[in-house]
């Protein structure tokens, strides 16, 4: 940090842990309606709460933060790829299937994990205010996780859109169908291997990085 | 789940919720509808498109209903025909970059998408953006949700067949479409949201200009509280017609004002943790106990009163100092996740971050309201009658950009 816009703002930020009761009652309590399926936590004080569940017990965690922890309110679901991108940081690979760029090892966040695949889902309490991101891998050769509509039915499109993006099937899901992309579309945009032909086509002009000025090193 | 009800109610197929009456009946539409024999008249059932171009239809959002006679059997809106792909794109561009493409989500509010992703970014960051900037968002983000829930106060009125109320509208969001672009430069999409802070200060005379504005909002909310609320035919065609259930929209992931107009006292400026001005100043939270598209048009339209409160308490009492924080010209965000969300003028917008410490994000999830919001449709619209889908879709309110992305 050495170029600064404006310097007379005091934003030293705390990095000592937090202790946070509330969330860890949280953890606690869904670690003991779960047993086995509980893999791991991860709490920033004051902030957020992630659980990490086997898959099995996905839905499981699903109902037990609805009942135990009153989480009524079905935010979102969703996945994450966690493979480096092969294209690089930029998407501007000109051929079509390049060799993964030896880069960093895969590297799970929150709550850990070891595959390439992981669900996230977020279900919020309206009435302790306070929202709680659940996790659960998937194994590379089985990319199935069960429904959450018998939970919470608004988990419906959020599944159809991560069957259509990931290529994530889920069991016993009535409709399972494209949500946003053509029915004849090939592929699942939202990993990391799909390249973005849009950058083929025309280079991204926005790729220049801010000039530094005259003396001033990167940050 | 157990797959009984009460005592005599019939189990949703799909949810296996116990049901409702309304829904039992619906349930024996659709049997009836399966065997194409309706159990009074016989009749046969029918596939009814509404658009994705269509007048009744926000933007492009297809809805195929099965119909029996004039009721609805089954209706499925139909989506992506706008979809752009914000979360892959969002892998590609700097911080920065992101605020131009979220700008679009929701393109009536913009600048109120652009808070909770940079909310998110600071939340990584370990960076809280000065007192006069957190201030200055929250007064642009109450004016992008007066100038996107005016529309919605005159749009859903069209609908109903009333004319005069969408111009009037138009022409007072001006207003604060006027204020909008003194501030930030754009009418539509400000991109004026910095991490750290916001890209310049107010203009002279920009408070003024605007408490003369929120005089003149408030002048429009009234009005339309006797033109439209106060209209019989309005009251006839909205009033018990789309009930959602609390508990079924919570659910489904119904936020804002949907929820709110269920009796749910819930509201992310209030309730929520972000570094925002709301706990600065002295509001309240409109809710409704009806649940119907009567108290979704009431709840925005008082909310929209409290807007302009909460604009002109803000305006009153703005801190001085710098707009920006320490933060390095190149922003890289340090490795982790985040989630951030806010009460924008639709529902609950989030986003979550994920970064690998490098100048572009990992992953970017976007969770968007009227997605969610919309997601209730196909239960909500079993059973009702065919000029009912237009009442339920225009009180539900949603824009497509915000549900494609």
């Amino acid at each position: 940090m050495t170029q600064l816009s404006s310097t007379d703002t005091d934003t030293s930020a705390e990095t000592e842990p937090q202790p946070d009761e509330r969330r860890e009652a949280w953890a606690s309590q869904l670690a003991d309606a779960l047993g086995d399926g509980y893999a791991e936590h991860h709490i920033i004080g004051g902030s957020d709460l992630w659980v990490r569940v086997t898959r099995d017990s996905w839905a499981d965690a699903a109902t037990a933060a609805r009942d135990l922890l009153g989480c009524q309110f079905f935010d979102w679901l969703s996945a994450i790829d966690w493979l480096p991108s092969p294209f690089g940081r930029d998407m501007d690979a000109q051929e079509d299937n390049p060799e993964p760029k030896a880069a960093d090892p895969m590297e799970q966040g929150h709550a850990g994990g070891e595959t390439r695949f992981q669900m996230v889902m977020r279900l919020y309490s309206i009435s302790e205010h306070m929202g709680i991101t659940i996790k659960a891998d998937l194994p590379d050769g089985d990319l199935s996780i069960d429904t959450l509509i018998g939970v919470y039915p608004g988990a419906d499109w959020h599944e159809r859109e991560a069957w259509e993006m990931f290529g994530i099937h889920f069991n016993n899901h009535p409709d399972l169908r494209n949500i946003y992309l053509p029915g004849e579309f090939e592929g699942n945009p939202l990993r990391k291997d799909f390249p973005l032909l849009a950058r083929r086509v025309k280079p991204w002009p926005g790729i220049v990085d801010v000039e530094l000025f005259p003396g001033e090193e990167d940050s | 789940m157990t797959a009984v009800g009460k005592a005599g109610s019939v189990v949703d197929p799909r949810g296996g919720q116990p049901t409702d009456q309304r829904q039992q009946l619906a349930y024996v539409a659709t049997q009836a509808a399966d065997a194409r024999l309706n159990v009074e008249i016989e009749t046969e059932g029918m596939t009814l498109n509404i658009g994705p171009q269509h007048p009744a239809t926000h933007g492009t959002l297809r809805l195929v209903a099965r119909l029996d006679g004039e009721q609805v059997v089954e209706a499925e809106p139909i989506m992506g025909y706008m979809h752009r792909g914000y979360e892959k794109l969002a892998e590609v561009r700097t911080y920065p970059q992101v605020t131009t493409l979220i700008n679009r989500i929701d393109w009536l509010g913009s600048f109120a998408n652009e808070v909770p992703f940079i909310l998110a970014a600071e939340k990584l960051m370990e960076v809280e953006a000065p007192p006069r900037a957190q201030w200055i968002r929250t007064v642009l983000f109450e004016l992008s949700r007066i100038a996107n829930i005016t529309l919605f106060l005159g749009d859903m009125a069209v609908q109903l067949g009333a004319l005069t109320p969408v111009f009037m509208a138009f022409r007072d969001r001006e207003f604060v479409l006027n204020q909008i672009e003194a501030a930030t430069g754009g009418r539509f999409h400000p991109n004026f949201d910095r991490i750290g802070g916001l890209k310049d200060d107010l203009p002279k005379g920009w408070i003024d200009d605007t408490k003369q504005v929120m005089e003149k909002m408030r002048d429009f909310c009234d009005e339309f509280e006797e033109l439209v609320l106060g209209n019989e035919i309005f009251q006839a065609r909205s009033r018990g017609i789309g009930i959602v259930p609390p508990a079924v929209g919570l659910a489904y992931g119904l936020s804002g004002a949907n929820i709110r107009a269920s009796g749910v006292d819930w509201d992310l400026r209030r309730d929520g943790h972000e570094a925002l001005a709301y706990d600065q100043v002295d509001w309240k939270v409109w809710t409704h106990p009806d649940g119907d598209s009567f108290a979704r048009y009431w709840v925005r339209l008082q909310e929209t009163r409290e807007a302009t409160h909460i604009v002109d308490q803000l305006l009153d009492g703005l801190p001085s100092g710098p707009i920006m924080a320490k933060v390095p010209r190149i922003i890289k965000v340090p490795a982790g996740e985040a989630y951030a969300a806010t009460e924008n003028p639709l529902g609950e917008m989030g986003y979550y971050i994920v970064s690998k410490g490098d100048l572009v994000p990992f992953r970017v999830k976007i969770r968007s309201a009227s997605f969610s919001n919309i997601s209730i449709t196909p239960w909500l619209l079993k059973g009702v009658y065919v000029p009912d889908i237009i009442t339920i879709l225009a009180s539900l309110y949603f824009i497509l950009g915000d549900i494609d992305r």
